[in-house]
């Protein structure tokens, strides 16, 4: 099964422990990984500030580099919603509607795909998860607290098969973190605020870490965890899945 | 002109304030859950509701003019008004008809958008509000910062102070039952007094040609009970199609707006009483426009039940007032572009689109996935600061040209890493509040091709 890793630019540039681990779990089941060396992003930035239409050419150069693969696997839930809800080629639409078909973000790719049942992995901490926005109601990897629905959770039913690691409940199940792209700088103020509650609901109840599908939320509640001085680190839900 | 970036920034100055204002809301958001969790088929009932919505704006020209032939069979006065002025002078013609100078109104987001009280008091009327809350935004000179809950950014002791001044309770006692006794002696006076009551209207049944209003202090009956003229205010949106609707939204409103399982009045005005006269003024105001837009028309499909106020994020911490609009948060800031885009361009991009608001709207209105859409046409109707265009130009390039993405990265982190005071200063506004993430030496793709592509 030839699948195809997208990386998204931030994890790229900032978080390669992301990254590699997300590969080391990919290989340890049997897949056979292309990593595109010409990737850049998703086009999403652009596309959320309100201009899809200078996306364009990301649209292309990631038609190009992830068509004719059998899957693609992206470890952010907010990227791989981008691109299944806007991709386009002008040049491809077919090779275009296929990426979007087959785009899957790393934990519904583990569970749903390669129905992983056992980990081999050990984590012998407490820790709270956030459930990324995008990837919960967009691509509805739990369910959504707002429904009156059966419950579920992919990254958590993958969690749970975690030797020692020990899930938190936290008072407020699933509300952002008001990390939101360019969102966190244009609206610093409110942006800021809902990180420091998201943080605190977590503090309260003694994790040693946060983690999530996504690692801009994730970058962001670091960054107000760092300024508060806390010992309290995030970790994505790849580095976990694959710790020894 | 301040924007709700400027003023959630006002807002969130007292963090104490915004916490409180904050769980207020959450609290709300959960008796809602509790109330919906109660009801098995909730889904499919926000399903029937959304259809029949759909169908009501499909079929709006028909429903209204069904609606106002039977109205006016049961001997309510009809009137169409276009826009707000349209609509503020045909009432201001009514009340000077019959002499009236002091008139009372319940609660009415549309009089609100239309901005009636200001206009009446230019006109030499005094107008009332009698929704308790809608009261005490108005003695307090303001505008309602929540469309069911008007004043709930208001602390309870700040209500005492503003009673003691303008109702002359004990200064000091902010005990809700004697605010409340205060306020239902003062209004009790202009309820007596009122010759036209206005009131708004939740549904009109076309069918029928009967209007439903919803409260839950009896206020808006008072009124127009003891007034000699009822007026009833209405978008040409609120309309469905037949009397058994009704139950469909009675069950969800409520629930949605407060967790009750329904107001404690939801009154029925069917034709006026032997020597009464009622009216209805059903308004368009940019509605038509709105159902032009395909990618915007079923925001028209709202009840107004501001579920989406208290579930969002965004304006538990910012507030109403920083939406600078009649109707504040997610569903205001898709419906007040279409009133006048260069004013509200701010608000489609107060939101982080994290989809709470769509999930718990009962209408299933896509609200965050029409914030992203309105952000398109804004930016392509031009109403974005240059700026931030050039930025976001130069991103585009950057992040759809492998070589210079790769180039800008490594320079990025070289930067963070060596010459950390160019990012963490006043002038990032990530710094402000937060730390910078580290900078790694190498990017996965130097490791990859490194360790991975070289043993290939």
């Amino acid at each position: 099964m030839v699948t195809g890793l997208f990386i998204p630019c931030y994890i790229d540039q900032f978080y390669p422990e992301v990254a590699m681990h997300t590969m080391q779990l990919l290989e340890k089941y049997g897949c056979e990984v292309v990593y595109p060396l010409n990737q850049t992003c998703c086009g999403q930035p652009m596309a959320n500030s309100g201009f899809e239409y200078l996306t364009e050419k990301s649209n292309e150069l990631f038609t190009k580099n992830f068509s004719g693969l059998d899957y693609i696997v992206c470890p952010s839930g907010s990227c791989t919603l981008h691109i299944k809800e806007h991709l386009h080629s002008s040049k491809d639409e077919t090779a275009a509607q296929k990426i979007r078909h087959n785009i899957y973000e790393l934990s519904e790719f583990l569970t749903d795909i390669l129905q992983v049942t056992e980990l081999h992995a050990s984590f012998n901490h407490r820790v709270g998860i956030h459930q990324s926005c995008h990837g919960l109601r967009g691509l509805m990897l739990s369910q959504m607290s707002e429904l009156v629905a059966t419950p579920f959770s992919k990254p958590v039913q993958l969690l749970k098969m975690v030797k020692g690691l020990e899930i938190v409940n936290l008072n407020r199940a699933d509300e952002c973190c008001g990390f939101g792209g360019t969102f966190c700088v244009t609206e610093e103020a409110v942006s800021v605020k809902m990180g420091k509650d998201r943080v605190e609901d977590h503090l309260r109840q003694q994790v040693e870490f946060i983690t999530g599908v996504d690692m801009s939320c994730l970058m962001h509640m670091d960054g107000i965890l760092k300024r508060m001085k806390s010992n309290v680190r995030v970790k994505h839900i790849a580095e976990i899945l694959n710790s020894n | 002109m301040l924007t709700h970036a400027d003023l959630s920034e006002k807002f969130n100055a007292d963090e104490p304030r915004v916490d409180w204002h904050d769980e207020t809301l959450w609290w709300v958001r959960q008796k809602r859950d509790h109330a919906a969790k109660q009801i098995p088929e909730w889904e499919e009932l926000r399903e029937l509701a959304s259809v029949i919505k759909n169908n009501v704006l499909s079929n709006l020209s028909g429903y209204l003019v069904e609606f106002e032939k039977r109205a006016t069979e049961n001997g309510v006065t009809v009137h169409w008004a276009s826009d707000a002025e349209e609509h503020n002078r045909i009432l201001l013609q009514i009340i000077q008809q019959h002499g009236a100078t002091s008139i009372v109104k319940s609660k009415s987001m549309l009089t609100e958008e239309c901005h009636l009280n200001p206009f009446l008091a230019e006109n030499g009327i005094d107008v009332v509000d009698t929704d308790l809350g809608e009261r005490i935004v108005q003695l307090a000179d303001e505008a309602p910062s929540h469309i069911v809950l008007p004043c709930i950014h208001w602390k309870k002791e700040e209500i005492g102070e503003l009673f003691h001044q303008h109702l002359g309770t004990p200064k000091g006692n902010a005990d809700p039952v004697l605010l409340t006794r205060a306020a239902r002696a003062h209004l009790r006076e202009k309820f007596l007094a009122a010759k036209v009551a206005i009131t708004g209207a939740n549904f009109a049944i076309a069918e029928t040609g009967e209007f439903v209003v919803c409260t839950n202090e009896g206020n808006a009956d008072m009124g127009a009970h003891l007034a000699d003229v009822h007026i009833a205010c209405m978008g040409i949106e609120k309309i469905i199609p037949e009397r058994k609707h009704l139950g469909v939204f009675l069950r969800l409103l409520a629930r949605s707006a407060t967790g009750q399982p329904i107001t404690t009045y939801s009154s029925h005005f069917n034709r006026p009483a032997h020597g009464q006269e009622m009216h209805i003024v059903l308004v368009d105001n940019g509605r038509s426009r709105q159902l032009g837009r395909s990618d915007f028309r079923n925001s028209l499909k709202c009840i107004r039940c501001a579920a989406c106020f208290n579930t969002c994020p965004v304006y538990r911490r910012s507030g109403g007032h920083s939406y600078h609009t009649a109707i504040a948060g997610p569903i205001g800031s898709i419906l007040a572009p279409n009133l006048d885009m260069r004013n509200y361009a701010d608000l489609p991009f107060a939101s982080t689109l994290c989809g709470s608001c769509t999930n718990v709207c009962p209408v299933k209105i896509d609200i965050h996935q029409q914030l992203y859409k309105w952000r398109q046409v804004l930016v392509n109707e031009g109403y974005v600061e240059p700026g931030k265009k050039m930025a976001i130009k130069s991103m585009a390039k950057v992040l759809s040209s492998p070589g210079i993405f790769r180039k800008a990265g490594r320079l990025g982190r070289w930067i963070l890493r060596r010459l950390p005071f160019l990012t963490n200063n006043r002038w990032n506004p990530w710094f402000k509040q937060r730390e910078m993430p580290e900078a790694p030496k190498q990017s996965f793709r130097d490791w990859y091709i490194r360790n991975k592509k070289s043993k290939q």
